[in-house]
C-alpha cells in the first residue's frame, strides 16, 4: 500500500505554504507562495483574501508534485493561520467585501481607547479573557459596520459572512458558495474578544455590545475532529484541524503538559505556555488563550506573551542603518566585540507589549560613549530579544504555579546561536531547539493527523519530537543581575516618551 | 586548446571600466565605452551584478563595483548565513540518518564547525559550534581540502590521531583526488577509534565550494560490514548538499 502523509497548510502572515509530513512527523515536500502586504494608509495593513486562496490552488499541488504523492494518500489536511486577520465576504457570491484587515494593522487605536475607558477592560476581560487591543477582531468588524456604507445592514440581513483565515480556506475548500462549511476553531475563535472563554461558545453580551450578528459569525468547533471533506483542491480528503499559528507552534513543540512552553521568534515573538485545563488569569500583562481543544475533550488552556519586536530589531539594523547586509550577520558582528560595552537597545518601535504594554514607549539607545562601535550595538541588538524574553517569563513564573523548567524555541532566529546562549543564560534554563523547525506546520498536521487517527495518540508525538541543540546557562548569577537592571533602567528611559493626545 | 572566452574578456573590461573612475556609470556609458552593443553589455552587467560583482543604483540605474569584489580574498559567505540557510536541510539530514550533522568551513588550516544538529536520540549532546578538526583527518576537512577551499597546514606535518589517520602527503592527496572524483568524502576510524564520518561539499555560485556537511557515529553506523561506507547515508548527505547549493545559487547541482 502506498504511503499515507497528514498535509499541513499554514497560511501566515507573508505566506502561505503547504507541507507534507510523513508517520515520524518528518517533511517530506514544501510549497509557499508570499502574497501582496497593502499598506493604504500609515497604521493601516491589508491581504487580498482571494489572491491567498489562489495562492493555496497553486501551492497544494506543486507540494503534492514535489513529493511524488496523490491525494488519494492524504491522509487528513490541518490549518494553521494568522491569527484576528479579518475577512468578511457575500454568503452567495463567495466575494470579499474589501481586504483583509491583518493582526498588525492599528486603525481601530481609538475605538481601544474609548472602551478602555467605558465599558473598561474588566468587561471584557470577565467574558472573553482579553483585554481591547487593536489586534482582536470584533474591533475591526466594529470599524468596518462603522465605516463601510451597507456592511452592517447587509450583516444583519444574513447576507455577510465572518471568518479569520481558516474559517475562509475552509469554507472555500468545502465548496465555497455552494454548500461550503462555515467553521472556525476555538483557539482562533478565542482571538475575536466575541468568544466566551469559559464556554467556548460565542458570548451574547460581547456580540450585543459590537453589534455583531450571530448569523455571520462561524460555528465554533474544536481544533482536531473530522470538519468534512475537501471538495475543491483535494476532493474526498478529510479536513480535521484548524489552530491559530501560535497555538500550532506550541502543539508542534509539543507542549502537552502544564508548565510546558515554547516562544517562536520571528520579527516579532511569542511565548505562550500551556496552563492545563487551568483557565489563569494573568495579574502580569499576559493574555489568557485557548491552546488547543481535541474533538470533545475538555480545552486546554495558556498563557500568552507576546513581544512586538525581536526580528524586525535586526532587520531596521540592517535595511535602515545599513550596517550588515544580511540577517544572519548580526551574529558576526556582534562577535567582534566581548559584550554590549554598556549599551541597551530599547526597541519600543511601537510602544512595548507584553508584559508592560506602554503604548506610550518609543525606542530608546542608552549608554552611548565614544567607546562604542558598531559590534557593541550589534550585541545590544541581540540582548534585546533576550532581556525581552525574560520579563516575559518573569511574569509567566509570577502567574503561573510552576517555575519554567527550559524553554523550547523555533522560528528563524534560532539560527543564531548568540542570541540562544543569551537567552539560556538570561532565563537560566536551558534552551532547547527542535529537529523539525517547521513547528506551525507540524502543529497543525499533528492535530489533523490526531483526529483522523493517522497517529493514535499524544505519546507518539512526543516521541517524534527531538533535541536537535540545546543552550545551557553560562551566565554568572551576579552579572545576570547586574545586567537584567540596567535593562530595567534603560525600559524605564523608554516610557512616557509619545505624550497623549492633544484635546483639539 | 581554446582560444580566450569573448565575453569573459568584455567582464573583465567592464569591471576595469567601473573601477577606473569615481562615478557610477550608466548602461549606455559602458556599452559606448568599450564600443558594445547594448545589450550585449547589459547581459554581461546583469551576470556581474548576479555574483555582486556589480551593484546597480537603485535610484538612478547606474552601474559600480559590488562589496564582493573587496572581498575576493576572503570567504565570500558569512558562516552564520550558512548556517541560517543550512537549517532545515541539516535538521532533516540529522532525523533520516539518525546520526549527527555538522557543517564546517575553512579557518586558519582547520575545520571550523559553524552548524551542529545532535543525534536525535535524546541523549545529552552539547554544541560543538566553534570548534575545531583537524582537515586530513575529518571528512569535512577532506572535502574543504579536495575542492580547494581550504589549504593544508605546511607546518608541523600531518598529525597521527589514529594508525588509521592519512599522515602520508601523497596517499592524502591520492584519497583527496577520489573525492573530487566521487563528489563526497569518508572518514574511517581516521581521527578515534570505532568512529567514522562521511561529508559531501556545499557549493554556492558559479559552484564554488563554500563548506561541508556531514555526519558522524560509531563506525558500525556509518559503514556496513564490509567496513564501506553505507550507501544510503550517501546519498542522503548529497541530497542534502544539494539542496543547500541551489538555495545558496549553486545552479547544477
Amino acid at each position: 500500500m502506498a504511503e499515507r502523509y497528514v498535509m499541513s497548510i499554514d497560511q501566515g502572515t507573508n505566506s502561505t505554504r503547504c507541507i507534507l509530513f510523513d508517520l515520524r512527523g518528518r517533511l517530506v515536500s514544501v510549497a509557499q507562495k508570499e502574497h501582496k502586504q497593502h499598506f493604504p494608509r500609515p497604521g493601516w495593513v491589508e491581504h487580498d483574501a482571494v489572491e491567498i486562496w489562489q495562492n493555496l490552488r497553486r501551492v497544494v499541488p506543486e507540494a503534492l508534485s514535489d513529493a511524488g504523492v496523490d491525494h488519494g494518500q492524504v491522509a487528513a489536511v490541518g490549518l494553521a493561520n494568522q491569527r484576528e486577520t479579518t475577512v468578511l465576504w457575500d454568503r452567495r457570491t463567495g466575494a470579499p467585501l474589501g481586504r483583509a484587515i491583518v493582526w498588525q494593522d492599528t486603525r481601530t487605536a481609538p475605538l481601544v481607547e474609548e472602551l478602555r475607558e467605558r465599558p473598561g477592560e474588566e468587561f471584557f476581560l470577565e467574558r472573553c479573557a482579553l483585554p481591547p487591543s487593536t489586534y482582536f477582531s470584533a474591533l475591526r468588524i466594529r470599524w468596518l459596520f462603522d465605516h463601510v456604507k451597507g456592511i452592517e445592514q447587509r450583516a444583519k440581513d444574513g447576507e455577510v459572512l465572518f471568518g479569520t483565515m481558516e474559517s475562509w480556506l475552509i469554507w472555500n475548500l468545502t465548496g465555497g458558495a455552494d454548500g461550503g462549511l462555515h467553521i472556525t476553531d476555538a483557539t482562533n475563535a478565542s482571538r475575536t474578544m466575541l468568544m466566551n472563554i469559559r464556554t467556548l461558545t460565542w458570548d451574547e453580551e460581547l456580540l450585543a455590545f459590537f453589534g455583531v450578528p450571530r448569523s455571520m459569525l462561524p460555528e465554533i468547533r474544536s481544533s482536531a475532529e473530522t470538519y468534512g471533506d475537501a471538495r475543491a483542491l483535494l476532493p474526498g480528503v478529510s479536513i480535521t484541524a484548524a489552530l491559530g499559528d501560535q497555538q500550532a507552534a506550541l502543539f508542534g513543540q509539543t507542549c502537552f503538559s502544564p508548565g510546558e512552553a515554547k516562544c517562536t521568534y520571528g520579527t516579532g515573538s511569542f511565548l505562550l505556555l500551556n496552563t492545563g485545563l487551568d483557565l489563569v488569569r494573568s495579574r502580569h500583562g499576559l493574555l489568557t488563550t485557548v491552546a488547543y481543544q481535541i474533538g470533545d475533550q475538555a480545552p486546554v488552556y495558556a498563557l500568552e506573551g507576546s513581544i512586538a519586536v525581536t526580528g524586525a530589531l535586526v532587520q531596521w539594523f540592517r535595511d535602515r542603518l545599513g550596517l550588515i547586509s544580511s540577517a544572519p550577520e548580526i551574529e558576526t558582528l556582534a562577535r567582534t566585540v566581548e559584550d554590549n560595552g554598556g549599551c541597551y537597545i530599547v526597541p519600543a518601535f511601537s510602544g512595548l507589549f507584553a508584559p508592560r504594554w506602554r503604548s506610550d514607549a518609543r525606542g530608546v539607545i542608552v549608554g552611548l560613549t565614544s567607546y562604542i562601535t558598531k559590534g557593541h550595538l550589534a550585541r545590544a541588538v541581540l540582548e534585546a530579544t533576550g532581556w525581552q524574553t525574560r520579563e516575559v517569563v518573569d511574569a509567566m513564573n509570577a502567574d503561573s504555579s510552576v517555575p519554567l523548567q527550559q524553554l523550547k524555541v523555533d522560528g528563524g532566529m534560532t539560527a543564531d546561536n548568540l542570541l540562544m546562549q543569551f537567552v539560556a543564560d538570561v532565563l537560566d534554563v536551558p534552551v532547547v531547539r527542535p529537529m523539525v523547525a517547521e513547528t506551525v506546520s507540524l502543529g497543525a498536521a499533528y492535530a489533523a493527523g490526531l483526529a483522523a487517527g493517522y497517529w493514535p495518540g499524544l505519546e507518539v508525538l512526543r516521541r517524534n519530537w527531538h533535541r536537535a541543540a540545546q543552550w545551557m546557562p553560562a551566565m554568572d548569577p551576579a552579572r545576570r543581575e547586574a545586567e537584567y537592571e540596567n535593562w530595567q533602567r534603560a525600559v524605564e528611559r523608554s516610557l512616557g516618551w509619545v505624550g497623549p493626545p492633544r484635546a483639539p | 586548446m581554446a582560444g580566450p572566452v569573448q565575453s569573459i574578456e568584455r567582464a573583465a573590461a567592464i569591471l576595469r571600466l567601473l573601477a577606473g573612475g569615481p562615478r557610477r556609470l550608466g548602461l549606455g556609458e559602458v556599452a559606448a565605452s568599450l564600443g558594445l552593443a547594448k545589450g550585449t553589455a547589459h547581459g554581461i552587467l546583469r551576470t556581474l551584478q548576479h555574483v555582486d560583482f556589480v551593484e546597480q543604483d537603485a535610484e538612478t540605474g547606474k552601474y559600480q563595483l559590488g562589496a564582493a569584489l573587496l572581498h575576493l580574498g576572503t570567504s565570500y559567505l558569512d558562516v552564520n548565513e550558512l548556517r541560517s540557510r543550512s537549517l532545515n536541510w541539516a535538521d532533516a539530514l540529522a532525523a533520516r540518518s539518525g546520526e549527527a550533522v555538522r557543517l564546517g568551513t575553512p579557518l586558519e588550516g582547520q575545520v571550523l564547525i559553524v552548524h551542529h544538529v545532535f543525534r536525535p536520540d535524546d541523549t545529552f549532546q552539547t554544541l560543538d559550534v566553534g570548534s575545531l578538526l583537524p582537515l586530513h583527518a575529518s571528512s569535512l576537512g577532506k572535502v574543504l581540502l579536495a575542492f580547494g577551499t581550504a589549504d593544508p597546514d605546511p607546518e608541523p606535518g600531518l598529525a597521527a590521531y589514529t594508525r588509521h589517520t592519512l599522515i602520508d602527503p601523497e596517499r592524502l592527496a591520492r584519497a583527496l583526488t577520489e573525492v573530487r572524483e566521487v563528489g563526497w568524502a569518508a572518514e574511517i576510524q581516521e581521527m578515534s577509534m570505532g568512529e567514522a564520518g562521511l561529508a559531501a561539499p556545499i557549493r554556492g555560485h558559479g559552484g564554488l565550494v563554500v563548506g561541508a556537511i556531514g555526519l558522524s557515529g560509531p563506525v558500525e553506523r556509518i559503514c556496513d560490514s564490509q567496513g564501506r561506507p553505507r550507501p544510503q547515508l550517501i546519498s542522503l548527505i548529497r541530497e542534502a548538499a544539494r539542496a543547500i547549493s541551489r538555495d545558496l545559487g549553486a545552479a547544477r547541482w
